[in-house]
């Protein structure tokens, strides 16, 4: 499924060298992530499509720097990857902005540690702030705000800091479809215009084609990659075109197909895939 | 309208007369609910004793007699010098216990092995009672000051304490791990994020902690002490004075009360961010 454009020669931004993760618990060795091998060059968009304990997000917290590999090497940039930096910056599913600061002051959150001016940091915030549609918001509370906002605070707050690689978990997993149908358009036409390479992890398979270049299909138990799919339709994508529901379609079978090894229990959120693509 | 804690949603222009008409219609009625017990008590102190003669002046002075006492020791300038001992000895006992009750809090909080090593230990010395310290305190510090106030410290610093470990322990670990890809030192993780997010716990604390350093200083002051309103009430009680002793006791509750609704406007300010119940 892996194409041989030009676009392959250039060195990637992020690669994964066999990364792997198994977490020691009480009840023994848990492999949460079997190796994987994985390039990423800048700009791309790639989705990473799984139920949940898939390790989809664990592997985004390895590349994040929040957690080291037990085997395997995450380079950005050809160097090693050893903690956070600033070149990455990680979004969460709840947004976790910082309630006690405003709107403003979450977005300056990343550039205060930088050690940007006082002028200058404001002046960088209040693009982000415009960017993401939050003009006149600015001395919001979190708690005044709406589960949509407060993604977009949390987008903003992410790029403020101009990090090549932005990591995505989950990040419209909790918005009702139609906030969530607007963020996709918001966050695309962002991508589009700051050229940032951007991994996203969803369980939506919809989404996952609405917004990748490329999506990896993810199996749990263990969590591993199964399959890759690249996704060549046109952009801005509506979510009722007929070819993006096909190709839905496709990789839907593809999670079935798997999913069918899984553990009874699993079930549950198989249904769940399914019925996202209807 | 100060439990209002939405500031950024602002009532449009019109609607200004109309909040302000609320603000001073609706404030007196809070100040009334909440003096009226208080008025209450007092009538029925004031019945009880100058006007039915329940008790006899030796168990409980009437509150004429401990107005005119006050009155007194006010004019001779004693109620002011016990006053101002025993804030000056709350103050600094609540200060040190406090401000060691946020380092060790910090470093507990943070590190799992130093709760291990640190915490039972803690644990066990706040079981002690208060006045159980005393004659420890007497014997390796001799009278003074310093026994005092540490006394008044041990009260504030558990409080404080047992409180902020437990909201360090509740920070959101997605708001630490935000730190850490935004590339913070373990003290900007402390100062910018860990602090703030446990603001609601260590501003309880402290406010627990006040009310522990008054009730610990009466301990302190009920030994070997010359001055302070626990010497008050002590000596009250050794010449058979109740109406002194009823001084004493009110002043207490009148600095505790004044003194908590300091912290508590610090708090509400401290915390408008929050969103929640605020009673109905």
């Amino acid at each position: 499924m892996t194409s041989r454009g030009m676009r392959e020669i250039d060195a990637p931004i992020l690669r994964l060298e066999g990364v792997s993760k198994t977490f020691n618990g009480q009840t023994g060795a848990v492999e949460a992530l079997q190796p994987v091998h994985l390039d990423v060059r800048a700009g791309e968009f790639v989705c990473l499509l799984g139920p949940s304990g898939c390790g989809k997000s664990t592997l985004l917290n390895l590349i994040a720097g929040l957690d080291g590999p037990t085997t395997g090497k995450v380079f950005t940039n050809g160097r090693p990857v050893n903690g956070p930096g600033p070149d990455r910056a990680l979004i969460f599913q709840d947004g976790a902005l910082f309630p006690w600061l405003d709107v403003r002051a979450n977005v300056e959150f990343g550039l205060r540690q930088a050690g940007l001016a006082k002028a200058e940091r404001r002046r960088r915030a209040q693009r982000w702030i415009d960017a993401v549609h939050l003009t006149g918001f600015e001395r919001s509370f979190v708690h005044e705000l709406s589960g949509g906002m407060r993604q977009r605070v949390a987008i903003a707050r992410a790029l403020a800091i101009d990090p090549a690689i932005l990591l995505m978990d989950e990040p419209f997993g909790a918005l009702d479809a139609m906030t969530r149908d607007l963020m996709h358009r918001e966050l695309e036409s962002i991508w589009e215009a700051t050229h940032k390479t951007v991994l996203f992890v969803t369980h939506n398979v919809r989404e996952a084609v609405a917004l990748g270049d490329r999506v990896l299909v993810f199996a749990p138990r263990p969590g591993r990659i199964v399959a890759e799919f690249r996704i060549g339709l046109p952009r801005p994508r509506s979510l009722e075109d007929h070819a993006l529901v096909d190709q839905a379609r496709q990789i839907t079978a593809v999670l079935r197909e798997v999913g069918a090894g899984a553990p009874v229990n699993d079930w549950g959120s198989q249904s769940r895939q399914a019925g996202l693509t209807r | 309208m100060r439990s209002n804690t939405r500031p950024a949603t602002r009532p449009a222009p019109q609607d200004v007369a109309a909040v302000e008409t609320r603000r001073t219609a609706r404030l007196p009625t809070a100040q009334l609910v909440a003096l009226a017990l208080p008025a209450a008590l007092l009538v029925a102190w004031f019945v009880a004793t100058d006007v039915a003669q329940l008790f006899r002046a030796n168990q409980l002075p009437a509150p004429t007699q401990v107005l005119r006492t006050a009155a007194d020791l006010a004019a001779g300038g004693d109620l002011f010098r016990h006053v101002s001992a025993s804030i000056g000895r709350a103050l600094a006992g609540f200060g040190i216990g406090a401000t060691l009750a946020l380092l060790v809090s910090v470093v507990v909080g943070l590190s799992k092995i130093v709760e291990q090593a640190l915490d039972p230990t803690l644990q066990g010395i706040r079981s002690v009672p208060s006045l159980a310290w005393v004659p420890f305190l007497l014997l390796w510090m001799g009278i003074g000051e310093t026994p005092r106030v540490t006394l008044i410290a041990i009260g504030a610093f558990f409080p404080v304490y047992v409180n902020l470990v437990s909201g360090i322990r509740n920070v959101d670990r997605k708001l630490v791990e935000v730190g850490y890809v935004f590339g913070l030192s373990r003290a900007d993780l402390v100062r910018r994020i860990i602090v703030p997010a446990a603001l609601p716990y260590l501003l309880t604390g402290l406010r627990v902690g006040l009310g522990q350093a008054w009730l610990f200083l009466v301990a302190a002051e009920l030994i070997a002490s010359v001055s302070g309103l626990g010497f008050m009430l002590i000596d009250g009680q050794n010449n058979a004075r109740p109406d002194i002793m009823m001084v004493s006791i009110l002043t207490l509750a009148l600095l505790g009360k004044l003194s908590d609704g300091l912290l508590r406007t610090v708090e509400r300010r401290a915390l408008a961010w929050t969103d929640t119940f605020q009673g109905r």
